[in-house]
């Protein structure tokens, strides 16, 4: 297909000598390097480009920018190269590009959907789906899948993404946001008291409305001073450009965040460079010159493909040398969008009529635009539009802004394309990410960015300043200002000020909704947000139903929701909501903007912080050993920690039995070198413990170990472990291997909030030491060969630590168990973990020495009825809930944390959840960790729940499954019958015992 | 994302380097077991919510691992100051013409 509008112009903006195929919707076009999707589906004379939300009615191209609501696609020919929801507007063409409609079944020329739209003209009303899909609640999920099948905007890629992200982070003097004029200025002005400045724009050259405007600068073409500026900025060192960079978000203190595209322009994807880098710019002061975005007006089926922004028009002309359409209708109320019927006259295309709401005008546009002939209508407007996927004509009428009414007939004129322009509204958004709030602005009929606290400066066009000469001098005045702010330079720019004539212009009207011959809710649809099917009559209904907060209104119609976040139709909706409330618009008020300003992949987000760098990953010493001998891993933490050996052909289960009954009746060895170590030293560090822990510390001797339990304030257990006196003032404290940080945080405030006087020091020591537990009633034998001390009974007691060599290299043994059994724990310093560990197993080969990860040592520990902090507690459970009142100390002086809270009420009560053991009725069954408990088998639903399973294990020692529990007044309750309604809708007993069944007198550690 | 000033090290740094860590300024019953139920619950759960200026901790736990005070605005996020642990703040509510 032949680029049929595309005439034979002069723009340098694109490259006629670099024609690129692409295909839209399964057929193939052509266009050129520098053309958008979007210009070159114009230029293709591609008039449907999508189909709408709610009553899918056809669409076309409306704008040129980051406005566009309905040329949404679906962009990349793979599943991992597809990118959901890219506007065609901002999307460069590339060879071979692949796009397609996001929504439209079975395809958007031809949708079965549009019926339901025809249908649903009055049948779908703002809160349609709240309304009709409102009972019963429980189906709502599936009728939203059906919906959002139905109406769907774009699909995310099924495939890892193959390109790569990154970031970076600067610091600034002046960042500037928006290389328009005023930006360009800015930059210059700045930059030239020596101040570091970055400028960054989304587009893909600097310019912004100078790359499609005719009006001159020091006598030449606004491109070429456009050419010039950026030249003198590339040169200067202290100057950082960014093109293709959009601001996303404008954050505290300051920071900004960008997106460069780098690569996208180029191809779907490439593999020799990052294709977006977000840039974390953290600036002294910054200046907004975000510019103006072009209003439409609101009138009778004003979505109708061929009806545009009169703007985008003049771009596509002006920039890419293509007329979207043959015969041109413009409706202004104001005279800056004449230019576009100039522009659309001067490509030799007709202009059928222009439409002027107001009384008159004698701007010196308006009279160029007579003078080349062009008709002119005053005080009409187009009150409705003829078409279907593409406009035939216009109705006009004369109207009265007033009374909002149509004051005589409509005359039909035949025309292909309408544009429309209400006069332009600054770009707040990014002033409103830090939550200033924008203020009306009568003059220009427009918001501009409020009080802020940020060091932001703004210029141009965001500030309401339209006439280019002002532009570019406030832009020079801005720049300056700001530069002195960030400590450089006078605060005045003193070079020449470039030359430009506007042309003189009559005032505009403020004009948002165009009356129609009927009344709004009768009239043809007006739409005011294009991709969310938001009109005119929707406003007013949703008025009318008691929704009057600006706020209440956009949540209920959907207004601004969209991928383009209201860019387009906000100030129109607020405008609508305050002409039907009665009100003006700054009492209607406007929502708040929040970032992203345009929608930014999840790539760039993450950047490089994908697969292995995701998060950091700690290993033992031992980690290889783990690998050769075929462990399987468990996450603890960012730890890699063995879960259990499997030998050849074994079950997960079979693995664990095997492991448990080695431990239980020879030796087996665990790799603990996880848990968490933290040294702690000083005078006082004895006073320290007695008042984080429950128990007593005064008098445990050096050579000792002892348990702990420590709580937080409110009494409940919050860690647990070893602490061993190492010397008079010196202990090691080990902690669970997930709360190791969080436990020296927990030391580190209260030593430095409450009581700094303690003379006491703390240093976590995890990665120093290599830790291996070697346990089971053979383990004296394997240390013995090894060991160059005496490790009897008699000289090394159960919960004593001595210094030893072991295989050579010196040693912490503690004699602590954790798994019922004799068992002896070697510290060695990290870089002896391996050689002493092979060590250990070659010594323990004569008794079968075996392996074991935490799933052995889990159902070990729980055959004690030893709890996990954070398995069988979870913030709500205090030491006596545990039946652990035993390591409370009775006698301690100082009110240690956690003791003051358990003589509240609520933790005095006798029917709070307590910990005990279950015994399912059939011992070979495994009750499901978490499953709820009940008292009363056959209470009808729902049933009173009085407790749930924390740990659930099969026994290979004992023979039979058993499990750890909390249930309400639990201890006073063994013996009895409780349970388990299962997901399955089966019901288990179990009866409630002591939680420690094995070796309930703890006869097998202490021989 | 704030830019804060960390007292100790005495240098503005980026807030990913730190942690909050509540209302400042909350002293320990130095008697619990002395005071009511009401008055531990007081000190146990009850913080201030306030629009505006809040003294709060901060805990710089990607840097010297000291935790100090921040007075700040709840609305803005403008923070007005940072000081040592065991020190009272210059900017407050009443200074500022607030109750």
């Amino acid at each position: 297909m032949s680029q049929v509008n595309r005439i034979a112009g002069s723009s340098k903006r694109i490259n006629r000598n670099r024609t690129l195929t692409f295909s839209f919707n399964g057929k193939e076009y052509k266009g050129f390097e520098g053309d958008t999707v979007a210009s070159a589906l114009l230029a293709n004379g591609v008039d449907v480009v999508g189909r709408s939300f709610k009553y899918s009615r056809p669409r076309g191209i409306i704008t040129s920018d980051s406005q566009e609501p309905n040329a949404i696609f679906q962009i990349g020919s793979s599943q991992a190269t597809t990118i959901p929801n890219p506007r065609a507007t901002q999307t460069d063409l590339y060879q071979g590009l692949t796009a397609s409609s996001t929504n439209g079944w079975p395809n958007v020329n031809f949708d079965l959907m549009a019926t339901v739209g025809k249908l649903g003209g009055s049948m779908m009303p703002p809160g349609f789906y709240y309304k009709t899909f409102m009972f019963p609640q429980s189906l709502w999920m599936s009728y939203e899948h059906l919906i959002r099948k139905g109406a769907g905007l774009g699909a995310s890629p099924q495939q890892s993404d193959p390109d790569s992200y990154d970031k970076m982070h600067h610091h600034c003097d002046v960042m500037i946001v928006g290389g328009g004029p005023a930006g360009l200025a800015a930059a210059l002005s700045a930059a030239q008291t020596g101040a570091r400045v970055i400028i960054s724009d989304e587009q893909n050259e600097f310019g912004g409305s100078l790359l499609c405007s005719t009006q001159q600068i020091d006598g030449q073409l606004p491109s070429q001073w456009v050419e010039k500026t950026v030249a003198q900025l590339s040169d200067m060192d202290n100057v950082m450009l960014l093109p293709r960079s959009t601001v996303f978000g404008y954050y505290d203190h300051n920071l900004v965040g960008i997106n460069e595209r780098r690569t996208d322009h180029l191809g779907e994807h490439q593999l020799q460079s990052t294709r977006q880098r977000v840039h974390k710019v953290r600036a002294k002061q910054v200046i907004l010159a975000t510019g103006a975005h072009e209003r439409p007006l609101v009138y009778g089926n004003n979505d109708v493909p061929g009806c545009m922004l009169a703007n985008a028009v003049s771009t596509y002309i002006n920039r890419y040398d293509v007329v979207p359409g043959n015969k041109l209708v413009l409706m202004t109320t104001n005279d800056n969008a004449y230019k576009t019927a100039i522009d659309w006259h001067q490509a030799g295309r007709q202009v059928v009529t222009i439409v002027d709401t107001r009384k008159a005008s004698s701007g010196e546009l308006v009279n160029k635009a007579k003078q080349l002939g062009i008709n002119v209508i005053f005080g009409h407007a187009v009150i409705e539009v003829k078409g279907g996927k593409r406009v035939k004509g216009v109705d006009i009428a004369p109207i009265n802004p007033e009374n909002h009414s149509v004051t005589g007939a409509a005359k039909h004129f035949s025309c292909d394309t309408v544009a429309s322009s209400g006069g332009w509204s600054p770009v707040i958004h990014l002033s409103s990410h830090t939550g200033s709030r924008p203020v009306w602005k009568d003059e220009i009929a427009g918001f501009v960015p409020g009080d802020t606290v940020q060091q932001q400066h703004s210029c141009g066009g965001l500030e309401g300043v339209y006439a280019l000469s002002k532009v570019i001098s406030d832009g020079f005045t801005t720049g300056a200002v700001a530069a002195q702010a960030a400590g450089k330079g006078e605060g005045r720019y003193t070079g020449q000020l470039p030359k430009t004539t506007d042309p003189q212009e009559d005032v505009s009207m403020a004009l948002f909704h165009i009356p129609h011959v009927k009344k709004t809710s009768r009239a043809p649809k007006q739409f005011v947000d294009y991709q969310n099917d938001v009109t005119a009559a929707g406003i007013e209904l949703a008025n009318r139903e008691g929704f009057e907060s600006i706020e209440h209104v956009k949540r209920y119609t959907a207004l601004g929701f969209g991928t383009d976040q209201g860019k387009l139709g906000n100030i129109n909706g607020m405008a609508i909501t305050a002409k039907s409330l009665g009100k003006t618009i700054p009492e209607t008020g406007t929502t708040i903007f929040r970032p992203m300003y345009t929608p930014t992949t999840f790539g760039a987000l993450a950047g490089a912080d994908v697969k292995h760098l995701f998060d950091p990953a700690r290993f033992s010493a031992m980690h290889k050993w783990h690998l050769d001998n075929g462990a399987e891993f468990e996450d603890v933490g960012q730890w890699k920690r063995p879960w259990y050996f499997p030998q050849p052909g074994e079950t997960m289960q079979q693995s664990l039995e095997r492991e448990c009954l080695a431990t239980r009746n020879s030796v087996g060895i665990l790799d603990a070198s996880t848990l968490g170590k933290i040294d702690i030293q000083g005078k006082d560090a004895r006073e320290f413990l007695n008042r984080v822990y429950t128990n007593p510390w005064s008098k445990l001797g050096v050579g000792k170990c002892r348990y702990g339990v420590m709580c937080k304030e409110d009494g409940m257990v919050f860690d647990d472990g070893v602490t061993v006196c190492l010397e008079e003032n010196r202990f090691i404290m080990t902690t669970t291997t997930g709360g190791a940080a969080g436990v020296l945080q927990w030391l580190e405030l209260w030593h430095q909030t409450e009581w700094p006087e303690l003379e006491v020091y703390f240093s976590t020591v995890t990665d120093h030491w290599s830790t291996m537990t070697i346990s089971g009633p053979n383990s004296r034998k394997v240390l013995e060969k090894i060991c160059d001390i005496d490790v009897s009974n008699d000289s090394f007691k159960y919960m004593d630590w001595r210094a030893a060599t072991v295989a050579g290299v010196k040693a912490r043994i503690f004699r602590i168990s954790f798994t019922g059994e004799l068992s002896f724990e070697i510290n060695v310093q990290a870089n002896f973990g391996m050689h002493t560990w092979k060590a250990v197993m070659a010594a323990g080969e004569e008794f079968n020495i075996t392996p074991y990860g935490t799933e052995t040592m889990h159902i070990l520990r729980a055959e004690k009825g030893f709890i996990i902090v954070g398995q069988d507690t979870d913030g709500s459970v205090t030491p006596q809930d545990l039946d652990m009142d035993w390591v409370v100390g009775k006698k301690k002086e100082f009110s240690f944390i956690g003791k003051r809270s358990w003589t509240r009420f609520d933790n005095k009560r006798d029917d709070r959840k307590q910990m005990v053991g279950l015994k399912p009725k059939d011992p070979k069954f495994v009750l499901p960790e978490g499953a709820q408990i009940v008292f009363e088998k056959n209470q009808s639903i729902p049933m009173t729940m009085v407790g749930h399973v924390t740990s659930s294990y099969y026994s290979a020692c004992m023979g039979y499954s058993f499990a750890l529990a909390v249930v309400k007044g639990g201890i006073s309750r063994k013996g009895e019958s409780v349970f388990l309604p299962l997901s399955d809708g089966t019901t288990v007993e179990a009866e409630i015992c002591s939680p420690v069944f094995y070796d309930p007198k703890g006869d097998r550690q202490n021989v | 994302m704030l830019l804060i000033h960390c007292p100790y090290c005495e240098e503005m740094r980026e807030e990913e380097e730190f942690s909050p860590a509540g209302q400042a300024h909350i002293e320990r019953p130095l008697n619990p077991e002395e005071i009511s139920d009401e008055q531990w619950a007081h000190y146990l759960f009850f913080r201030k919510n306030p629009r505006g200026l809040h003294h709060e901790m901060w805990l710089h736990a990607a840097g010297c691992r000291k935790y100090f005070n921040v007075t700040r605005n709840t609305v803005t996020y403008e923070i007005m100051e940072t000081y040592k642990m065991g020190q009272e703040p210059n900017v407050t509510a009443s200074k500022e013409g607030q109750s």
